[in-house]
């Protein structure tokens, strides 16, 4: 019997430990086998009635194990990422009992995590601070304000500067019109959203062909979706996905979303939705103002189901922390939004963006009452005109994929991009074939996201919002003690005021010093089991 | 520095130093007795952290005025206390420093300053007293030739945190040996210190955890009254618990680990309790790693060491937890050679701690091999681990070679290492050299190990023997320490016609041994040596014909101690077993002597193994 650890993909019907990204400790023999077929003595043997614990320390990317309690010293360092618990089992007969925190572990790994806690602490602590006694409070008020500015923010952007006295880089006028063209992206308008930023920003689409071409895939995507306005304006019925704005497992990644809303809710008011869409969108608004206590108890086990979303890490371990919830999955997720009953919407408001959404949201109150189960959606909204002109659109992409490639050299991606998004016209039903995913509005983040990027380049302005980098997480001491860079003072009283998430996350790194995602991690990825030999199941001992 | 502006201009720089450090002085004696507390305050300011002015003052004699300024009723309470915080100043320099104080009586005079109804002047005094009480020079009997002090520091422990430090920090310092364990037991040590562990202030809770520390070290009673102890509704090993979570300081992990260590072998935690095996065990592994400084190394490892010794449960744990035995390795890296070539301060300190590390490592390895054949091997397979235990057996430092012998004699145990490892290494060559002319605490070991390399089936045996082993061990039976005298025999047994040779020297020993005051174990075994010479014609004649050996063992069948009649019994079976060579003669002298009517009592006895044995023998007059 092998326990250990191993990237997604590595055989399974090999032991933990004998092949490249997998590791594991041997029971017969005790030896450790690090990606190779031949052990190290590592620790003593293993049988029936051990309790196994195995458990890996992201910040130092080490493992250990350990038996019936003790531990038995480091076996592994320089782990990779994203490592899953692996049993290896070679015996008929044998069965093994699996703890992922249900039942307190044998061995002490809340104590282990005392000490990596106070080391860490200690590490902030001990983090030189610079010259300048108040340098460290400007910088987080400026890493504040260019979050709030990149993600186009603007009141609370104007009021942080204000009561910070800082001063906003970009004007006013420019963060609203990145924040127009990014609501028509995610509202599936791609079509205005290429026409504006040619007329607000010409020559920026020029120069990026990639971008618009990107850009304009994601439009044809958007014609056949029945969203884009080019085929709307022909007629044909809002189909159901438009409004779908999905249970978004990014509650940050996009603040703009919330007008966005106001757009797919006016869609709404017009072509009939379901009350489904609203939970999708109800969730949304979380994202945005998280005003609620069950509703960012939601968002936080959202955020723990999505380690892998690199840039999202840092805020998932914050709210994990809040909420100490370590048994996250999608199920208990999505039951939870759901029951976040569509009454609630009209009570929150939006900080951000225009005050005219709120009146729409009334509207949308009194129609989602309507049953809308029958609705079908259709290619293009159902209108022949439309399916025509899609056609057409299809061609001139095709085209000016040919002379993209004659320009600019092969390009892998953007072949790929063309010819995932033409595979739809293949299925009668695009939303459910294999590649359907790609009508699924949650795809127009990165589009938007790259197309603000663009932008906020073209202005000369951070690429990335400084607080994103250094949110990057704790997966190293470097990036921890960047985080350290809070104020110990000062940043308390504007929190209400502002955004909740990106504050509280500061302040939890301010007042317990903690990384969260330390908590988090060694509860899902330590595992201790116990097994017996010959198919009796002995009681969890655990 | 008015005084400066007195002294002429042009002076050497030494004669300056003491002419403003006799400035200083003449100050204490001025009659006005403001400008004495003023001179007593400016001396203050010009001793803090100069080891010099120190020397100088205490050179002019300002340590008998202070003294008497601090004990005399007209002096104002500010004055005195000024005093005692200079006195205390003096005695934080140098050990002669701390002399001088001691010649001048400090002591009585700073206790009878805790008479006093001011706090501020009560911890001064305190904290000069700690500061005296804990340097090496002071002896600690002077806490107790009062009787009348303890009681009042006890009383003392509510006034403040920090009479409470420097009362708690005393204690841990003088607290040497049963009797003064007793003496602060009996008057409320455990009930008065108990509370402070929940201390606010860190200082405290640390010192009272010390205190407890050096109380219950080998202390049944100490330790059987802290398991039941309780502090805000919590018991006191659970406190220690809390104490040792790794998030706690190294020190307090350390200490409360100790505590429950020497509670445990006091017998008062059962050596498979939780707190111990999941607890304690790994936090003292912990104190061994590499992490830790080398002052925690050594006290982790001998710690541990004595944790585990007796119970071969824990030594199958420590051997498995964190990969102690390679740990240990490390040990003997000191100084490492890197430190030698960079860092000067470093090797400096490499070098003051090498002897401590590697006695340790030795201490704990020999804890580790005491029962386990498996262990022992993966010790004995450490990266050169028996040269560096070759090496370690002629160091200078008595310490490192009595630890060397001790982790040696524990891995002599296993027959197959005897055979191979200790053989290979010809460790005897050493372990001779060892056995001249050294202390006894380090012969006792010595020559127990001996009494193994001299088994029959040892390799080792021919090459001592040559080397006027012998001797050696006859020696030993002369020695006026019975454990030596009982190993020198035991191993003076696995020589083949010893008897025949050294008859009388061991027939005297026995004696010597079975005569005096000795406890049972050691008669115990002496018996059974007996018991083992009876086995050959030539030590049966021997024994058939010392009246002597005879009336003893008759007198040690009638023993209260079971043990010692089971040990008398096997005298008396190999003597008058049928088949061999003139057991008629000695059947019939034994008989005569009463030695039949002896095991017809015996053989009712309620202990069956006795019981048993009786019967057999008896069978014997009858066939």
């Amino acid at each position: 019997m092998g326990i250990g650890l191993s990237a997604q993909g590595v055989n399974m019907n090999r032991l933990p430990g004998w092949d490249k990204h997998s590791y594991g400790y041997h029971g017969d023999d005790g030896h450790s086998f690090c990606s190779s077929g031949t052990g190290q003595p590592y620790g003593p043997t293993f049988t029936t009635g051990d309790v196994i614990g195995c458990c890996v320390n992201l910040i130092n990317n080490t493992c250990f194990y350990t038996k019936n309690g003790h531990s038995l010293g480091i076996a592994f360092t320089d782990l990779p990422p994203n490592l899953y618990p692996t049993v290896g089992l070679q015996t008929p007969g044998e069965v093994v009992d699996a703890n992922f925190g249900q039942h307190p572990f044998v061995f002490d790994i809340e104590d282990y995590m005392r000490e990596w806690r106070t080391k860490i602490q200690a590490q902030i602590d001990r983090f030189p601070i610079g010259d300048r006694e108040g340098e460290w409070q400007t910088m987080i008020q400026k890493m504040v304000s260019s979050y709030l500015v990149h993600h186009g923010y603007c009141a609370t952007a104007e009021a942080f500067a204000r009561s910070t006295d800082q001063t906003v880089l970009e004007e006013l006028a420019s963060i609203k019109n990145r924040q127009r063209i990014q609501k028509l992206v995610l509202a599936g308008r791609m079509g205005e959203a290429i026409e504006t930023t040619q007329q607000l920003y010409p020559s920026l689409l020029e120069r990026n062909p990639n971008l618009l071409f990107t850009l304009k895939v994601r439009q044809f995507i958007e014609m056949v979706n029945g969203t884009d306005s080019e085929v709307r304006c022909l007629g044909g019925r809002s189909p159901k996905s438009q409004d779908s704005y999905p249970v978004s497992p990014r509650p940050f990644s996009s603040p703009s979303m919330s007008p966005s809303h106001g757009l797919n809710i006016h869609n709404l008011a017009s072509g009939k939705g379901s009350t489904a869409h609203f939970s999708g969108f109800e969730s949304c608004s979380n994202g945005i103002i998280s005003n609620k206590a069950h509703q960012s108890y939601c968002h936080s086990k959202h955020q723990s189901s999505n380690l892998n979303v690199p840039e999202l890490n840092s805020i998932n371990m914050s709210r994990s922390q809040q909420v100490n919830n370590f048994t996250s999955n999608d199920v208990d997720m999505e039951t939870d939004h759901y029951s976040n009953g569509v009454g609630e919407t009209s009570s929150n408001g939006f900080l951000n963006g225009s005050s005219k959404h709120d009146h729409e949201m009334e509207d949308c109150d009194t129609e989602m009452e309507v049953d809308s189960s029958q609705l079908r959606r259709q290619l293009c909204g159902g209108s022949q005109a439309a399916i025509e002109r899609m056609i057409h659109f299809g061609r001139e992409l095709q085209a000016m994929s040919e002379q993209l490639r004659r320009e600019c050299g092969k390009n892998t991606a953007n072949k790929k991009m063309l010819k995932d998004a033409f595979s739809l016209l293949a299925y009668s039903d695009p939303w459910n074939s294999p590649v359907g995913n790609q009508l699924d509005p949650i795809q127009r983040e990165p589009v938007c996201s790259a197309l603000n990027s663009a932008i906020l380049v073209s202005r000369s302005q951070r690429k990335a919002a400084i607080v994103n980098l250094s949110l990057l997480g704790p997966r190293n001491p470097q990036s921890a003690k960047a985080t350290s860079s809070c104020p110990s003072n000062g940043t308390g009283h504007t929190m209400s005021r502002t955004d909740g998430s990106i504050w509280n996350w500061i302040l939890c790194i301010r007042h317990s010093g903690r990384l969260p995602t330390l908590a988090m991690h060694f509860k899902s990825s330590h595992y201790i089991v116990a097994f017996s030999q010959h198919g009796s199941r002995p009681a969890l001992q655990i | 520095m008015a005084c400066l502006l007195e002294t002429p201009i042009r002076m050497s720089v030494l004669s300056e130093v003491t002419a403003s450090s006799r400035h200083y002085v003449d100050r204490l004696f001025d009659p006005d007795p403001q400008k004495v507390l003023q001179g007593v305050i400016d001396m203050k300011n010009a001793v803090i952290g100069n080891n010099k002015q120190k020397a100088n003052l205490i050179v002019l004699g300002a340590v008998p005025r202070l003294l008497y300024l601090l004990q005399q009723e007209t002096s104002s309470t500010e004055l005195k206390t000024e005093c005692a915080v200079v006195l205390g100043s003096l005695a934080m320099g140098t050990e002669n420093n701390v002399k001088s104080l001691l010649d001048c009586h400090i002591i009585p005079a700073l206790l009878q300053g805790l008479l006093s109804p001011d706090l501020k002047f009560i911890e001064a005094c305190l904290r000069c007293l700690r500061t005296i009480f804990t340097s090496p020079v002071t002896p600690e009997e002077l806490l107790y030739t009062d009787a009348t002090v303890i009681p009042h520091l006890m009383a003392l422990l509510s006034r403040s945190r920090y009479t409470q430090e420097y009362i708690c920090q005393i204690f841990s310092h003088c607290c040497k040996g049963p009797d003064h364990q007793t003496i602060l037991f009996n008057h409320g040590a455990v009930q008065n210190i108990a509370h402070l562990l929940t201390s606010l202030s860190y200082k405290v809770r640390m010192q009272a955890l010390k205190c407890f520390s050096v109380l219950a070290f080998e202390n049944p009673q100490v330790s059987m009254t802290l398991v039941n102890v309780l502090v805000d509704g919590e018991l006191l090993p659970q406190i220690f618990v809390k104490m040792l979570q790794r998030d706690k300081p190294i020190e307090m992990q350390l200490t409360s680990a100790k505590c429950l260590t020497y509670m445990c072998r006091a017998g008062a935690i059962r050596t498979d309790d939780n707190c111990i095996v999941l607890k304690t065990l790994p936090c003292l592994v912990r104190m061994c790693s590499k992490e830790r400084l080398l002052e925690e190394r050594v006290e982790g490892a001998e710690t541990l060491a004595y944790l585990i010794e007796p119970d071969v449960e824990l030594q199958r744990i420590a051997s498995i937890t964190d990969h102690l035995i390679a740990m240990l390795a490390d040990y003997f890296k000191y100084p490492s050679s890197v430190s030698a070539i960079t860092d000067i301060k470093r090797l400096d300190h490499d070098l003051k701690h090498a002897h401590e590390l590697r006695q340790a490592a030795f201490k704990l390895y020999a804890s580790l091999g005491a029962n386990d054949e498996d262990i022992r091997k993966k010790i004995i397979e450490t990266e050169n681990m028996m040269d560096r235990i070759v090496t370690g057996l002629s160091e200078s430092s008595v310490k490192v070679r009595l630890a060397a012998v001790r982790c040696l004699h524990s891995l002599s145990r296993s027959v197959q290492q005897l055979r191979t490892s200790f053989q290979d290494h010809a460790v005897w060559k050493p372990l001779m050299k060892v056995l001249q002319n050294a202390p006894d605490e380090i012969l006792v070991v010595a020559s127990s190990m001996l009494c193994n390399l001299l088994l029959e089936f040892s390799p080792s045996k021919e090459p001592i023997l040559e080397s006027g082993a012998v001797e050696l061990l006859c020696g030993l039976t002369q020695s006026e320490n019975p454990a030596l005298r009982v190993n020198g025999i035991w191993a003076l047994m696995h020589i083949d016609k010893i008897m025949s040779t050294h008859g009388k020297q061991i027939m005297q020993a026995v004696t010597l041994i079975l005569e005096g005051e000795h406890n049972i174990e050691v008669k115990e075994q002496t018996l059974c040596i007996l018991a083992n010479i009876a086995d050959g014609t030539t030590a049966k004649e021997l024994i058939m014909t010392n009246d002597d050996i005879l009336q003893k063992i008759k007198y040690y069948m009638g023993h209260s101690h079971v043990k010692l009649q089971l040990a008398a019994m096997f005298c008396i079976s190999n003597l008058i077993w049928n088949e061999e060579e003139g057991s008629q003669e000695r059947q019939d002298k034994l008989r005569d002597m009463g030695i039949v009517d002896i095991l017809h009592k015996l053989s009712q006895s309620p202990d069956t193994n006795l019981c048993d044995k009786a019967k057999t023998a008896l069978q014997q007059y009858l066939a």
